[in-house]
């Protein structure tokens, strides 16, 4: 991106060397996409669609962010949309899938490891009984069964399919190719999330529809991008949209583009590299997680994201295992039901059968974000044994 | 939304034989109605059978990977009753034959 001189770099402020945070999955930013954004809430305040000069500037820095974002996916500027957020970039793309195919059906197929809003919206269809359309299982490493979502697809009534590029909370991969594969045989789009990958695995190839969200690639929140090619027949209900070649009726706000486009940028360009050290860094942690008594280590070990891992440890409690770590400087996050508003633990760990409780989370921030986080790593798994048997010490019999 | 592949989840009456072990961990938050299952077993030679019955979801998961890690026979979940008020009952075989080769973490 190309803005006005930026105040002087610094590292992020939030990782402030006595905390070691190790939930990168909502942030910080990348550094510079942080002074892009301070930089560009005084150069890109003004609504692109005025014709004064500030309107004019904020238009051409939002056509660039775009060209830039557009480029890094390999789509065409005008296949991709600006949403307000991941999930809703998800929401929206089945959604659009959704009502172009609402002649044949209104049922959606998906694994039983997506986003919530994407199982939501599948038991809500399945609620009003409309045909076709299941939760389709996964096995413990929470890779979906090919067999099961082939014959999903196919039932009368399906109109879209949607699946993760990889899983957010235990970081194993899908089959995409063949998913999609077997999607194209019944001539069923489908939706591929992005929102844990881009940035930091490759672009997937596959898809009739690629939602995503800036988080991921140390972008900024409330930024999610949806990618529709020519090819795909997607309408939202309703009258036409104006904004973002119709796929949303929320303006984009432009600083947030702008910084997104900029986390992309530095992102892309070391994607490969800092996935091979932080897949090394992530095999550190698994190690010393299985190195712990009763504790099981979720997803795929090897086939997976770099930077993402989950495991559980038998007779600990998940809030209190966060707040230990907490204490101790270290920031994780938890699939266990007590960490979570409702009674119900997260829904990816009891789809593949693994412990939910004692469950910590893994996301290892990207090195641009926290240029130590080897020795965060290393710091995470020293402290790791003692802090697992000072909380298992302290429940009660 | 989870089952136990495989396992009965009948709303029926007492099935749990008349030897099993009885532990209630009923209005229990996790991870304590598995605290006290693994705490039974431990107490109970190979073969005997114990009935764990939870009211708190996220046993449903926790039970049978427990099980699983702890190499103890998940043999049959029949729920009791629907939520709130209504348990899971749980019958699992301690099988003694798979004690652990690993160091083993006792459980609080």
């Amino acid at each position: 991106m190309v803005l006005p001189p930026a105040v002087s770099a610094r590292a992020g402020s939030a990782a402030s060397p006595a905390r070691v945070l190790l939930d990168a999955a909502s942030g910080p930013l990348v550094p510079s996409a942080r002074e892009v954004l301070l930089t560009a809430v005084d150069q890109g305040w003004a609504d692109p669609r005025r014709l004064y000069a500030e309107a004019r500037r904020a238009r051409q820095l939002l056509d660039q962010a775009r060209e830039v974002v557009a480029s890094g996916l390999g789509v065409l500027p005008e296949q991709l949309s600006f949403l307000p957020g991941g999930p809703a970039a998800v929401r929206a793309g089945l959604e659009g899938l959704r009502y172009a195919g609402r002649r044949v059906g209104a049922g959606v197929v998906a694994s039983a490891v997506e986003h919530s809003a994407v199982l939501l919206d599948v038991q809500h269809a399945s609620a009003a009984s409309q045909p076709g359309g299941r939760v389709v299982a996964v096995d413990r490493q929470g890779r979906v069964d090919l067999d099961a979502w082939g014959r999903a697809v196919g039932e009368p009534g399906t109109v879209a399919a949607a699946l993760q590029s990889a899983n957010g909370e235990v970081g194993t991969r899908q089959p995409l190719a063949l998913a999609h594969e077997r999607c194209a045989e019944h001539g069923i789009p489908l939706l591929v999330d992005a929102s844990a990958s881009l940035g930091r695995d490759p672009v997937p190839g596959q898809y009739d529809v690629l939602a995503g969200d800036a988080r991921s690639w140390g972008g900024p929140a409330g930024t999610g991008v949806l990618v529709v090619p020519w090819r795909t027949r997607w309408r939202l209900p309703g009258p036409a949209s104006e904004l973002e070649g119709g796929r949303t009726h929320v303006e984009p706000v432009v600083p947030l583009v702008l910084a997104a486009a900029e986390a992309w940028q530095q992102t892309a360009h070391r994607r490969e590299a800092d996935a091979r050290e932080a897949f090394e860094l992530v095999a550190h942690i698994r190690a010393a997680a299985a190195a712990l008594p009763d504790t099981e280590v979720a997803g795929d070990p090897t086939d997976r994201m770099a930077h993402v891992t989950t495991f559980s440890c038998l007779f600990a409690d998940g809030e209190v295992l966060v707040d230990e770590l907490d204490r101790r400087g270290f920031a994780v996050a938890s699939g266990s039901a007590c960490t979570s508003s409702t009674l119900a633990p997260s829904h990816v760990l009891a789809a593949m059968g693994v412990l939910t409780h004692g469950n910590v989370r893994v996301t290892l921030p990207l090195a641009s974000v926290d240029p130590r986080r080897g020795e965060s790593v290393h710091s995470f798994c020293a402290a790791l044994p003692d802090a697992v048997a000072t909380v298992r010490s302290r429940l009660q019999r | 939304m989870s089952s136990v592949d495989g396992m009965a989840a009948d709303g029926g009456h007492g099935d749990a034989p008349e030897d099993a072990v009885e532990v209630d961990a009923r209005g229990l938050r996790c991870p304590l109605p598995v605290i006290q299952l693994a705490r039974a077993l431990d107490a109970v030679p190979g073969g005997q059978l114990v009935r764990l019955l939870a009211t708190d979801p996220a046993a449903r998961t926790d039970v049978p990977a427990f099980c699983r890690l702890r190499g103890a026979e998940l043999l049959q979940v029949s729920k009791h009753g629907q939520a709130p008020g209504g348990h899971t009952a749980y019958l699992v075989r301690q099988v003694s034959a798979t004690e652990p080769e690993a160091v083993r973490a006792t459980p609080p």
